[in-house]
């Protein structure tokens, strides 16, 4: 927790720690976006014409759509003419079949990173499939979760292997046509990854991708499916850091998650994307669309993020309540330092009866970001007896930053309960003095005080992450003090 | 142009608009021209549909000579409530029925139109200065009308202890109307005032009132106000209330929302200076299949000001309730306190709430809160009334009826505050067992 | 007047008592003793009908009646008074207003004229100066901003006013110094005659040396394992729970 005493300035300016670029040569397509690019993506992935088919239908609604304008982000314009869907890092034949054959400078890229790809197998119970740009290139821990009989792969393998469970699952959660972003996803996603848990199984790891991106200018489009067949269980990390580039690059993920009767996903994020510098130049935007499905009774969802990074983040894990006794949680913290700027949240619809969601979101604001919590809590006439509980808080740092709320509830049955609350402030100075005053220097305290304001959402990760992601809160905050 | 507006800009050309006024009126009605009315895609208008009012045609131009028998009215009056009265009957003002004899030093009382002829001055100061024409089309409309109305001065260092009473009464005439009232209250330096803005259906007529309230508040200036919106069960009501603040002053503001098909009350109050502090209790109580929709805004532009808001719903029948809450501290509006809160009883499975509580937040010394709730009755304090014998049903009643009395308990006025509370059980299940409970 | 035979209940899926027996005749004062969590206070909330308690086997018999097919109301109509071990603060609703309504419904009940507001003021005027109460707390609204032991008297100052025949004090000593304690006692004394029977609920022997009870029981694990007269009180208070607990193992 402690860091050292630079000072401010030095430390605000302190390169981005993971931003390098690594040199390969990529087999990219050129930019543009119209249904030859599609098609060429379809046959590059060797897909069926059911999926090509759904990916055109999706990219003819998207046609019909305009960028959403509602969240509270100042947006440069997009040229979505300008990006190049598809690149994939150059393989031999049909890619690789174990580690070895991994192209070794794909693995330094890890290492840099401090993921070293060849020790993973020994790191306990992490199963890792790394997405370099859009393609799956290693996949570890196989043969422990097939004993298992789960199917952990990338969204593409799944597509040869498994087209049956694909074909039923598939935009059924997040529809084609749901939103902007989604259905530009769903037109020209290219990989990611692909998790089955069949009935009554507890995987038996945690479940980690770490997504990156790398060639220059190429939007990546993430699509991940979880589904948690009766009864079963799953624990899925998602972590990221990306290289440091100038332009604005785009990222449109897509993930969907069902949970079946019984069943229990629990979805955990470190996001900590190149955010630009501090002038506000460069960074990710990172539009992303993430929602279960609690379809069968009893089922429980429970989001998990840490979002540091990327310039804009457009962001709103949900949770659709539709099996009686179902349960969404959604624990979240957010930092947005320098010109960053991030309008997130998350959606609870409540269908079933005796359903009940927690949110708990914690913002911290620094310099001169802007960040938005925006939620919706819906019961639904067939909801009786339907709880929610939200607790948001804001914590300001800087008097040039901004903080947002903008909840939205809507009751329709009057057995529901729903409970509200949120808080904005900046760090009591009392707080603050009170720890100098014991010895401890400014920043340490800042960061001691600030990682108390999210411990509720920390204590939600799994142990490893937890670590990483209060490191990764102290770095982010660097100097936002003083 | 859209034909539902059709007959606004008709009725406009009838208008009597040779004032100094007029070109203000003109620009109003082209601007209610261009935009219309607001469609349910717009953020501000996303839970209220405006169609019903769009759809009918009402008629803008008042024939006056209604008559109200003077019993009508003391049925609406307060009990023991020494005040000044300003009496508007379907629009119109009735001089008949005001009392605006002998007004205290430093108070100028008058209608809207007579104000236009004798304090032009103050008038084009302040007119049109507070309330919005772009931010509301019903706003726009409002000024484009503007005739009747209630004109307020209190001068400096003057405190008027009569609260002043302003009564719109609607009543069934030839035409489905429309009125327009507009009242501006102007409150010099270290003054004080209570204003009571009663809009009351006498009967169960259907008609349109679209009411705009401005408000400035010169340094240490203080007024209560009170807004009762009891318009009949077939009436819509937009009701604006617009206030500026001043240095160090304080505006208390009550509305209270129990009539109406379709109701929206706006309130907007901008502290533009320090120590500025904005008070909003609200309540509102629906049945049958009433709209109730009560958005406020707080604009902390200066540092040291202070907000807080408490608004409660009581829902019943097939009713919708929408509140909206919006509080925004500007860029260095440091040292800001704003506490929001805004809590609703569902009684029945038929009724909805959409509840927005918002911050938006661009200074960093600050503390600010809200809250939101939606639920029943608690059920600790249910089990503790019937364990002291109160039976099950009587319970219910009193604890609905203690929710919606924690606003009106600490309304200062004790005839409004008895009034209200009469009002309120009036509106709740099982009235008559209140009643029993609470007369000593 | 009260007899629990075999009586089960659960929260939930959680079953808390599980098998008890309990005969309570008129006049008597009866100690439940019981270290945390052995089911003293679900038995007082089972008693008066407390929602989300569901009674799985057993009897309750009141004064001849099932006591559990009542309303919590019609219990306290027929004369079950439970004090609260934390009453709850009610916004809005007059202190004087409640028990006013409380003593009509059951002068109702009983087929007794309701009392009009000159007489119910003279009734708790009286029935004040058994607990010490302060005059001002009786118009505030219903234990709203009182301490701790202004609560638990204003449970007594009602139990006084609506003299019912059976009263479960749950826990009434919890919270209370030693002044409060005496208060409390006293004004519980005060109410004890042939034909009012109390439970008192308790962690503490400490009540005990204030209120002398006729029967002592100890409960653990959801069933009265021991009882006796006074002396087991002190005897509990000197060697705590855990020996009766491996007798009766």
């Amino acid at each position: 927790m402690s860091t050292n005493t630079e000072n401010m300035e030095d430390l605000v300016g302190k390169d981005y720690e993971h931003g390098f670029v690594t040199d390969i040569d990529a087999d990219t397509v050129a930019p543009g976006l119209n249904e030859e690019t599609i098609a060429f993506i379809s046959k590059k992935k060797e897909e069926p014409e059911w999926l090509l088919e759904w990916r055109l239908k999706a990219y003819r609604h998207w046609l019909t759509m305009e960028d959403p304008t509602w969240a509270h982000l100042d947006i440069e314009h997009i040229d979505y003419q300008a990006i190049s869907y598809y690149s994939a890092p150059k393989s031999k034949d049909d890619g690789p079949k174990s580690l070895d054959e991994v192209d070794p400078k794909l693995l330094e890229t890890y290492e840099k990173l401090g993921i070293p790809l060849q020790e993973q197998k020994f790191l306990a119970g992490v199963a890792v499939d790394a997405v370099f740009d859009s393609v799956s290139v290693a996949t570890t821990f196989k043969g422990k979760l097939a004993d298992a009989g789960v199917i952990f792969c990338s969204f593409s393998e799944a597509v040869k292997e498994h087209p049956e469970l694909v074909k039923k699952y598939l935009g059924t959660v997040v529809p084609a046509a749901d939103n902007f972003f989604g259905a530009l996803n769903s037109a020209v996603f290219t990989d990611g990854s692909f998790v089955y848990i069949p009935k009554g199984v507890r995987c038996p790891m945690e479940l980690s991708t770490y997504f990156r991106i790398n060639a220059s200018n190429t939007g990546q489009f993430e699509r991940t499916l979880i589904i948690a067949d009766e009864k079963s269980h799953v624990s899925y990390l998602e972590g990221c850091t990306a290289p440091m580039r100038d332009e604005n690059q785009l990222h449109a993920a897509v993930v969907e998650l069902v949970a079946l009767e019984d069943a229990e996903i629990k979805y955990s994020t470190v996001q900590n994307w190149y955010p630009g510098d501090e002038n506000g130049v460069g960074g990710i935007y990172n539009f992303v669309t993430k929602r279960a499905d609690c379809r069968g009774n009893n089922s429980k969802v429970s989001w998990t993020q840490v979002e540091t990074g990327s310039a804009i983040t457009w962001k709103y894990p949900s949770c659709i309540l539709k099996g009686d006794n179902s349960v969404g949680e959604f624990y979240s913290v957010a930092v947005t330092n320098n010109h960053q700027q991030a309008d997130t949240g998350t959606k609870m619809i409540h269908i079933g009866k005796n359903t009940s969601s927690t949110i708990i979101s914690k913002g911290i604001s620094a310099r001169h970001a802007q960040q938005s919590y925006r939620g919706l809590v819906k019961i639904s006439k067939s909801a009786e007896n339907a709880r929610n509980y939200t607790q948001c808080d804001s914590l300001l740092m800087g008097d040039k930053c901004g903080a947002h709320t903008f909840p939205y509830i809507e009751a329709k049955n009057s057995s529901a309960t729903v409970e509200h609350e949120a808080t904005t402030s900046k760090i009591g100075d009392d707080q603050l003095f009170y720890c100098m005053q014991r010895g401890i220097k400014e920043e340490d305290a800042v960061n001691m005080i600030v990682n108390g304001f999210c411990k509720e959402v920390f204590k939600e990760l799994p142990m490893e992450f937890a670590v990483e992601a209060q490191k990764l809160l102290g770095i982010t905050l660097e100097g936002a003090v003083g | 142009m859209s034909q539902d507006i059709q007959n606004y800009i008709s009725d406009f050309d009838q208008l009597k608009n040779d004032d100094w006024f007029a070109k203000n009126r003109q620009s109003a009605l082209n601007l209610f021209k261009d935009t219309g009315f607001p469609s349910s895609r717009l953020e501000n208008w996303k839970y209220t549909d405006v169609r019903p009012i769009k759809k009918k045609s009402f008629s803008n131009v008042t024939e006056a000579d209604v008559s109200v028998i003077a019993d009508e009215i003391n049925a609406i009056r307060f009990d023991g409530l020494d005040c000044i009265e300003v009496v508007f009957i379907n629009g119109v003002f009735s001089k008949e029925h005001s009392s605006l004899e002998e007004l205290d030093n430093g108070l100028v009382v008058e209608n809207m139109l007579d104000a236009l002829a004798n304090d032009k001055d103050l008038l084009a100061k302040h007119l049109t200065k507070y309330a919005d024409d772009k931010i509301s089309p019903f706003t726009a409309l409002n000024t484009a009308f503007i005739q009747n109305g209630t004109f307020i001065n209190v001068s400096a260092n003057t405190v008027i202890e009569k609260p002043i009473n302003i009564l719109y009464l609607s009543k069934e005439s030839n035409s489905a109307l429309a009125t327009h009232p507009r009242n501006l209250i102007v409150m010099g330096e270290n003054s004080e005032a209570t204003v009571i803005e009663s809009y009351i259906g006498l009967d169960d007529a259907n008609y349109f009132t679209n009411a705009v309230t401005e408000v400035s508040l010169s340094t240490n200036a203080i007024l209560k106000h009170y807004k009762i919106q009891q318009e009949s069960l077939n009436a819509y009501h937009i009701g604006n209330l617009n206030v500026m603040q001043g240095k160090d002053s304080k505006l208390e503001s009550h509305s209270i929302s129990l009539g109406g098909a379709l109701v929206r009350n706006d309130i907007h109050g901008q502290l533009a200076a320090e120590g500025a502090e904005i008070i909003m209790n609200g309540l509102y109580m629906t049945g049958d299949k009433q709209h109730v929709d009560n958005h406020t805004r707080v604009d902390h532009l200066k540092p040291r000001t202070l907000s807080t808001e408490n608004y409660r719903g009581v829902l019943n029948g097939k009713s919708r309730a929408v509140f909206n809450g919006k509080v925004i501290v500007h860029k260095d509006a440091q040292k800001i306190e704003a506490h929001q809160n805004n809590a609703n009883l569902l009684l029945s499975d038929d009724a909805e709430i959409d509840t927005k509580p918002e911050l938006e937040i661009y200074a960093d010394d600050v503390k600010c809160t809200h809250g939101a709730t939606v639920g029943q009755l608690d059920q600790n304090m249910l089990f503790y009334l019937r364990s002291r014998a109160i039976d099950e049903e009587t319970a219910r009643s009193l604890l609905t009826y203690a929710f919606a009395d924690e606003l009106i308990s600490n309304i200062s006025f004790a005839p409004i505050r008895n009034r209200l509370e009469r009002l309120v059980i009036g509106q709740l299940p099982d009235a008559a067992l209140i009643r029993e409970f609470t007369n000593e | 007047m009260l007899k629990i035979e075999n009586l089960h209940a659960k929260i939930g899926n959680k079953e808390i008592l599980k098998g008890l027996n309990l005969s309570v005749n008129a006049g008597e004062v009866h100690a439940i003793m019981g270290p945390n969590g052995s089911g003293k206070s679900t038995l007082a909330n089972v008693l008066a009908g407390r929602n989300g308690y569901d009674v799985t086997k057993g009897t309750v018999e009141y004064e001849g009646k099932n006591l559990l097919e009542l309303a919590p109301e019609e219990r306290a109509w027929a004369g079950v008074f439970l004090a609260f071990q934390y009453p709850v603060e009610i916004p809005g609703v007059n202190n004087v207003y409640l028990l006013k309504a409380a003593v009509n419904a059951v002068r109702k009940y009983r087929g007794e004229p309701e009392l009009d507001a000159v007489e119910f003021l003279g009734l708790i005027k009286e029935k004040m100066k058994i607990v010490k109460m302060k005059e001002d707390l009786l118009n505030r609204s219903v234990n709203e901003g009182f301490s701790g032991g202004e609560k638990k008297r204003n449970e007594i100052f009602q139990m006084s006013v609506l003299e019912p025949k059976l009263a479960i004090l749950d826990e009434t000593d919890s919270g209370l110094d030693i002044d409060a304690l005496k208060i409390v006692s006293e004004g519980v004394n005060s109410l004890r005659n042939e034909e009012r029977s109390i439970i008192l609920v308790t962690h503490y022997q400490r009540l005990l040396d204030y209120i002398k009870p006729d029967h002592v029981h100890v409960l653990s694990n959801g069933k009265i394992i021991k009882s006796g007269g006074p002396d087991l009180a002190l005897e509990l208070e000197e060697k705590g729970y855990d020996w009766i607990k491996e007798e009766a193992a």
